[in-house]
């Protein structure tokens, strides 16, 4: 296990390759030049736009490159702009700007200050802080989201006051009516921590709440549900349940940003699976290369098959070592064969029901199974696909070792392609009437103005009119005439 | 360094369909030991002739639909089937009535319909009620349990197999003479000629709740079913649901006239009421698959066993009962689907 030593300090890589787009919104955008000395903390990509936020040098020294690269970001591996620093090890610190005294100068700060949801998200903090939906309870999520990772214990078991600290700014920036700090069942030295802390602090407003460590226990819907009994919308956001759910670790960044002035700069990455020598939790300068962070465990021990990026429930395989962490990056996995699932085939359903008994949302993954074989997409939303979490409870329970995760999220893509397409139809119909229509209006133009005409020929005066250009016509004749 | 790149989830599988159908397997050993004890090997020779002829149909079979045999044979489901089916055939049984069993039951019931997990119907009982129908007489031979002081000592392991292969006893033994009908056959022609329950009751393979050495039996049943709930291999629903259906129908109608209609225990501990609620029903391919689903399916199948036992034309039901009841199960599973979290009703 990887909680039976304190949180590992001191890593310094020579390079850092520190990504542009760590956040769920847009990406940040370059402020630095190649060469440019920085020191740690400086902003080095201000946030590019709502929902964005900022990126800092997550130590002092010098600008390397600011290049394409492969980034694993919570939508899988894509690429992004990266800027690489090459650190000094001097580990010179930015001057701090002070917190400021208004409630959205303090959120704009944080958006700044790169403040993200270290849950795994990163959905911006400062945007679901200043987000002034009718949320009456904040919701501390100390609970792991995967079974593995344990960087959360870690962190309410040795900075507990920072961590409390962090909860009360949250509160009062959200003007929450109450709080409900989550801890699961088997952390009790993490609880007691947190507990006395807030009793320290001479705190009454936290209520402390220990849940049951059962997978997905630590995912937002449903420790709301667990917590409060009410649901989040299919589609929306806990906000959307009144609920606001905030991270330790984003916690604890903010109160460590409030006191100190030091924005997000490096988070605690749990290291474990038999295939790393020294399993830990790692406090890792964001960018720091998965290989660095590797070696900084004592390398890799025996024959790796596969490297795991977050949890072995959820996280996704790397195809290599030399890819940074970034702000999500809550877990490394380093595993042997024999303690992950090799896809040696796969019985055919036997329709016994053990995946709907795991399944969260309670759906019916046997049912959407079919539906998804067949790729019968209204069958597919009636059964819930959207609200399909994708945490890989049914695949571990299912007997016949089927892939469901893997063909749901293969179902979902395939889904919004064909309804991208669809409404990409729909819109050149609609185009294409309005066309016909704007046409059929035109000519009706042109039939109304002959109309009018006709109409006007029927009227008194256009007789007159009629009568004068025959007579003229006549005496045009008669001069003809007389000029022969 | 390259690793290589699979799709989460990594974790391993907690199960498999060889392990689930393992544990069936070892459910149902005591109970097959209490059968040998009290009506001698007869279920073992069948369970080794049924299971011998279902894996070769099931090869066959798969040979023919070109796919890959050996998965299939070793995944446990067509042994499965034939040690269930093995339990429904009387002790005394000639050779070719667990191999017709066994084989309606894969070829027809199985792998006609698509193979494993796309069978509307149960195997087992497809097979069963294939030899109900065609050979009625044969599926009579059930012989008295030891103890029942009958006159007759049971038939030896080696007049069984003898019986088995060749149709016919040692001379000094008539079939006519050793054979016994089943508690629930003598129930229900000692009620059509108009004895009352209580004289029938009366005879030597009464005693206990549904019978002598089926008190034993369908007990045994009852644990291997409850290691199969605790063991997560079977929910509680359909159970439960099916043995309270078959228990209050009873209790109701035994409150109402005690002499022609048997007591709820009687029903539950005789017959296939235990077999079919715990590994028959409980067969997850032709099951319901929501909670709710099961709770309706296994009531019907319940409320089907005891019409057909009172008021139908076989002694019992859950054969047809189960069957029956498989074929509400597309029309249960689509109208019994559970809330989605996040959504309305
Ligand atoms: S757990 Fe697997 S075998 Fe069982 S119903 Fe679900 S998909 Fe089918
Ligand atoms: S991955 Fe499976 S268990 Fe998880 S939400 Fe989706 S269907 Fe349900």
């Amino acid at each position: 296990m990887s909680t039976g030593t304190p949180i590992a300090r001191g890593l310094l890589p020579e390079r850092l390759i520190i990504p542009m787009d760590q956040q769920a919104g847009p990406a940040a955008v370059p402020v630095v030049e190649v060469g440019q000395r920085v020191r740690k903390g400086e902003m080095i990509g201000r946030p590019g736009g709502l929902r964005s936020a900022g990126v800092h040098a997550s130590a002092s020294g010098t600008i390397g490159a600011i290049r394409e690269g492969p980034v694993p970001t919570v939508n899988g591996l894509t690429t992004s702009l990266c800027v690489h620093l090459q650190t000094d090890g001097r580990d010179e610190q930015a001057p701090s700007e002070g917190w400021p005294r208004e409630r959205d100068a303090r959120i704009d700060a944080i958006c700044n200050a790169g403040i993200v949801g270290l849950g795994g998200a990163v959905f911006s903090t400062a945007e679901k802080l200043r987000d002034d939906a009718e949320c009456d309870l904040l919701i501390l999520n100390g609970a792991e989201c995967e079974p593995y990772i344990s960087c959360d214990d870690m962190l309410m078991r040795e900075h507990p006051l920072e961590v409390v600290r962090g909860a009360l700014a949250m509160m009062d920036l959200t003007g929450a009516e109450s709080t409900v700090f989550a801890v699961e069942r088997d952390k009790p030295d993490a609880l007691r921590a947190v507990r006395e802390a807030a009793a320290q602090l001479g705190d009454t407003r936290i209520e402390f709440a220990r849940v049951p460590t059962v997978y997905p226990a630590g995912g937002e819907r449903q420790l709301v549900e667990l917590l409060t009994g009410r649901e989040v919308p299919s589609g929306s956001y806990p906000p959307a349940a009144g609920c606001i759910c905030q991270n330790v670790g984003t916690a604890f960044a903010l109160d460590r940003f409030m006191r100190r002035g030091e924005p997000l700069t490096s988070r605690i990455v749990t290291v474990t699976g038999n295939g790393v020598a020294h399993p830990a939790n790692v406090e890792v300068p964001i960018g720091t290369p998965i290989g660095d962070l590797i070696h900084f465990c004592g390398g890799y021990r025996g024959d790796v098959t596969r490297l795991i990026l977050g949890g072995n429930m959820m996280g996704y395989a790397l195809p290599g070592d030399n890819l940074p962490i970034t702000k999500a990056g809550n877990c490394i996995v380093a595993a042997h064969a024999d303690e992950i699932r090799e896809s040696t085939g796969e019985w055919p359903c036997i329709r016994c029901g053990d995946c709907a008994d795991v399944c969260p949302p309670r759906l019916l993954p046997q049912q959407l199974l079919r539906a998804a074989t067949v790729r019968d997409f209204d069958q597919l939303d009636s059964l819930g696909l959207n609200d399909c979490i994708e945490c890989g409870c049914c695949d571990i329970a299912c007997p016949s070792q089927i892939a469901l995760t893997e063909r749901f999220r293969q179902a979902k893509q395939a889904w919004a392609v064909v309804s991208q397409r669809a409404a990409m139809a729909d819109l050149a119909t609609r185009r294409h009437r309005r066309k016909l229509a704007r046409l059929a209006a035109q000519t009706e133009d042109i039939h109304r103005q002959q109309d009018d005409l006709i109409a006007a020929i029927g009227s008194e005066d256009s007789r007159a009119m009629i009568e004068a250009a025959v007579a003229r016509a006549s005496r045009r004749r008669g001069e003809s005439d007389t000029a022969h | 360094m390259r690793f290589e790149l699979k799709p989460p989830p990594h974790a391993l599988p907690t199960t498999s369909v060889p392990k689930v159908m393992r544990h069936v397997i070892y459910a149902l050993a005591p109970a097959a030991f209490a059968h040998v004890w009290f009506f001698g090997w007869g279920i073992c020779i069948n369970a080794l002739i049924a299971t011998a002829a279902a894996l070769g149909a099931e090869a066959l079979m798969l040979r023919v639909r070109s796919r890959p045999v050996k998965p299939a044979l070793l995944d446990g489901t067509a042994t499965v089937t034939a040690v269930l089916l093995a339990f429904a055939i009387p002790p005394l049984a000639p050779w070719w009535v667990p191999v017709i069993g066994a084989v309606s039951a894969i070829v027809l019931a199985k792998h006609l319909y698509g193979g494993l997990g796309s069978n509307l119907f149960n195997p087992a009982m497809v097979g069963y009620a294939v030899l109900l129908i065609s050979f009625p007489v044969e599926m009579t031979y059930w012989l008295p349990p030891r103890g029942a002081e009958l006159g007759h000592s049971p038939v030896g392991a080696w007049d069984s197999l003898r019986f088995a292969v060749t149709g016919s006893l040692p001379q000094a033994l008539a079939v006519d003479a050793v054979t016994q009908a089943t508690p629930l056959d003598l129930v229900r022609e000692g009620l059509t000629s108009m004895q009352t329950l209580a004289e029938v009751q009366a005879g030597p393979l009464f005693g206990g709740m549904g019978g002598r050495g089926w008190d034993w039996v369908n007990s045994l049943i009852a644990v291997g079913g409850l290691y199969l709930l605790f063991r997560g291999i079977i929910r509680w629903h359909i159970p439960v649901s099916m043995l309270a259906a078959i228990a209050v129908l009873a209790a109701v109608f035994h409150t109402l006239d005690a002499s022609r209609f048997a007591s709820a225990s009687f029903h539950l501990f005789s017959g296939a009421s235990l077999l079919g609620a715990f590994f028959i029903a409980t067969d997850p391919v032709s099951a319901a698959t929501t909670n709710r689903g099961r709770l309706i399916y296994g009531a019907g199948i319940g409320i089907l066993v005891y019409a057909i036992r009172t008021w139908g034309g076989y002694p019992d039901g859950v054969a047809f009962a189960v069957l029956l009841m498989n074929a509400t199960v597309p029309l249960l599973d689509r109208y019994t689907r559970p809330r989605i979290y996040g959504r309305p009703r």
